[in-house]
């Protein structure tokens, strides 16, 4: 009995995907991106259809010049927590540009989007409160609800009805009870039936936390999210989200009208226990950000891209969700299925995600590409028969 | 309606015979996860199937505690006495 017997079942599995395909899924190099759109693997100039990068802004000239003016007159890291020496005017600029974009009065900026999600949930939702999940949320929200204290029960995947169901039962029960769901969820690109989940917590009282990560940058006319698409953002007591997705760079925020936001500062320990960002990452997320603003044609092309990538898929007969959003999850029958055309797909120069379950819904393993507004509809064809190549010649070899 | 811990035992029995991939031969004390072959995602979902059968919902916490069927059962049972 060693401390490590514990990791032979992973390492089994693993060596069992290496061997349907001879590469480890799990340790793909990107050498180096060429562009927002195109990167090095293998040696090869591949096309990159699963990095989140939504609006291309990982490459923004913008945010690169504001990181590089920023870094060399600052340096590179504050050596601290935001509640002691790690706090600079540049963390409460950010902070003040966030709230504003959301129209929201309060806004607390964390290092990652994880550590927002696992800081706000855990700290909001105390020994006597009651925690609603969706039962396909994030890792991180499942983290947050094991790091807090809460009662904790999971309702149906996008079901406005069953949370409803719940939150009847717990009817008379003292405790706040705090709802957690996501935009745009990540494996599916499934979208919330935003309006409705907003009926329900008008109804009964709850308290709502909306994960924007995939959404922001995305959805609504200015891009605040799916609760602004809704038009339902008053309804939203909490809104999170990330910057290492459309902003293109890394790290997490909550915003909110509640004043009580600046008291959590001080309870929440992901926040309180942890390195600040770095001034260069905060002056290209501004700038990232002032791209998405000035360039309101990025969501419209990405959408239009989306729309493109989800219909070519669908007429090669591949199975994916119903709605188009820029997430476009292939759903594949087994896992050796799955890995086979993963691997194909690489080796003809287009990469995408591979998610096997447990981390998928539905014991489904998927394909998980996403679409970004910098895609050519040349490249975005290019993908498509790439993936029809792809599933050619594996039939031949079947 | 009050249910007892055998009725309820019972009932998650004949749930759980109704997938073809659980052992024909499982009674109150067999284990959720190694008698059954469930992952943890698994377990989650046929709880779900479980509560709305029985109007309760069963925190997430206390599922942490469940081995057996019979347990699951018990915690039901005192769930829905309001403990
Ligand atoms: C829904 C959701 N929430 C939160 C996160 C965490 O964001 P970050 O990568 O910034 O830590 C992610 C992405 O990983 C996500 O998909």
């Amino acid at each position: 009995m060693t401390i490590f017997d514990k990791f032979r079942g992973i390492e089994h599995r693993l060596e069992e995907l290496k061997a349907l395909g001879g590469r480890n899924p799990f340790d793909v190099v990107i050498e180096r991106p060429l562009s927002s759109t195109v990167g090095l693997i293998e040696g090869r100039e591949t096309l990159l259809f699963g990095t989140n990068n939504y609006l291309g802004l990982s490459q923004s000239p913008h945010a690169i010049e504001a990181a590089c003016e920023t870094v060399r007159s600052r340096g590179v890291g504050t050596t601290g927590s935001r509640i002691a020496n790690g706090t600079q005017s540049l963390h409460q600029q950010l902070e003040r540009r966030i709230a504003d974009f959301f129209g929201q009065t309060h806004c607390m900026v964390f290092s990652t989007g994880y550590q927002a999600n696992l800081g706000m949930i855990s700290t909001l939702a105390g020994k006597d409160d009651y925690l609603l999940l969706d039962a396909d949320s994030h890792a991180s929200i499942y983290d947050a609800s094991r790091l807090g204290h809460a009662q904790v029960i999971r309702f149906r995947h996008n079901d406005p009805e069953d949370l409803h169901k719940r939150l009847r039962r717990l009817d008379g029960t003292p405790g706040a009870k705090l709802v957690v769901i996501e935009g745009i969820y990540s494996m599916t690109g499934n979208v919330v039936p935003m309006a409705e989940m907003a009926a329900v917590k008008r109804e009964t009282g709850a308290t709502l936390l909306v994960d924007e990560a995939h959404s922001f940058g995305v959805l609504g006319p200015t891009g605040r999210g799916v609760a602004e698409a809704a038009g339902v953002e008053k309804d939203v007591d909490f809104i999170v989200g990330t910057f290492s997705k459309s902003l293109g760079t890394v790290g997490g925020y909550c915003v909110s009208n509640h004043p009580e936001l600046d008291l959590v500062r001080l309870h929440c320990r992901p926040y309180m226990f942890t390195a600040s960002l770095p001034p260069e990452v905060i002056a290209a997320t501004m700038a990232a950000l002032e791209d998405m603003q000035a360039q309101p044609e990025l969501r419209t092309r990405l959408m239009e891209n989306a729309a493109q990538f989800h219909g070519g898929l669908n007429k090669l007969g591949l199975t994916t969700g119903k709605t188009v959003s820029p997430v476009v999850a292939v759903v594949l029958d087994t896992i050796p299925e799955a890995v086979a055309l993963w691997n194909q797909l690489l080796t003809l120069g287009l990469y995408v995600n591979l998610s096997l379950p447990p981390a998928t819904p539905d014991h489904h393993p998927l394909l998980r590409c996403s679409v970004m507004a910098t895609h050519t509809p040349e490249q975005i064809d290019c993908a498509i028969e790439i993936f029809q190549e792809a599933m050619t010649s594996l039939k031949a070899e079947a | 309606m009050s249910e007892t811990v055998p009725d309820v035992s019972v009932l998650i029995i004949n749930k759980l015979l109704a997938n073809p991939k659980v052992p024909r031969n499982i009674t109150g004390s067999s284990k959720i996860v190694e008698d059954l072959a469930f992952d943890s995602l698994a377990v989650m979902n046929f709880v779900m199937e479980i509560e709305d059968e029985l109007d309760v919902s069963v925190p997430l916490d206390r599922l942490a505690e469940i081995r057996t069927i019979d347990d699951l059962a018990t915690c039901i049972v005192s769930l829905k006495k309001g403990a």
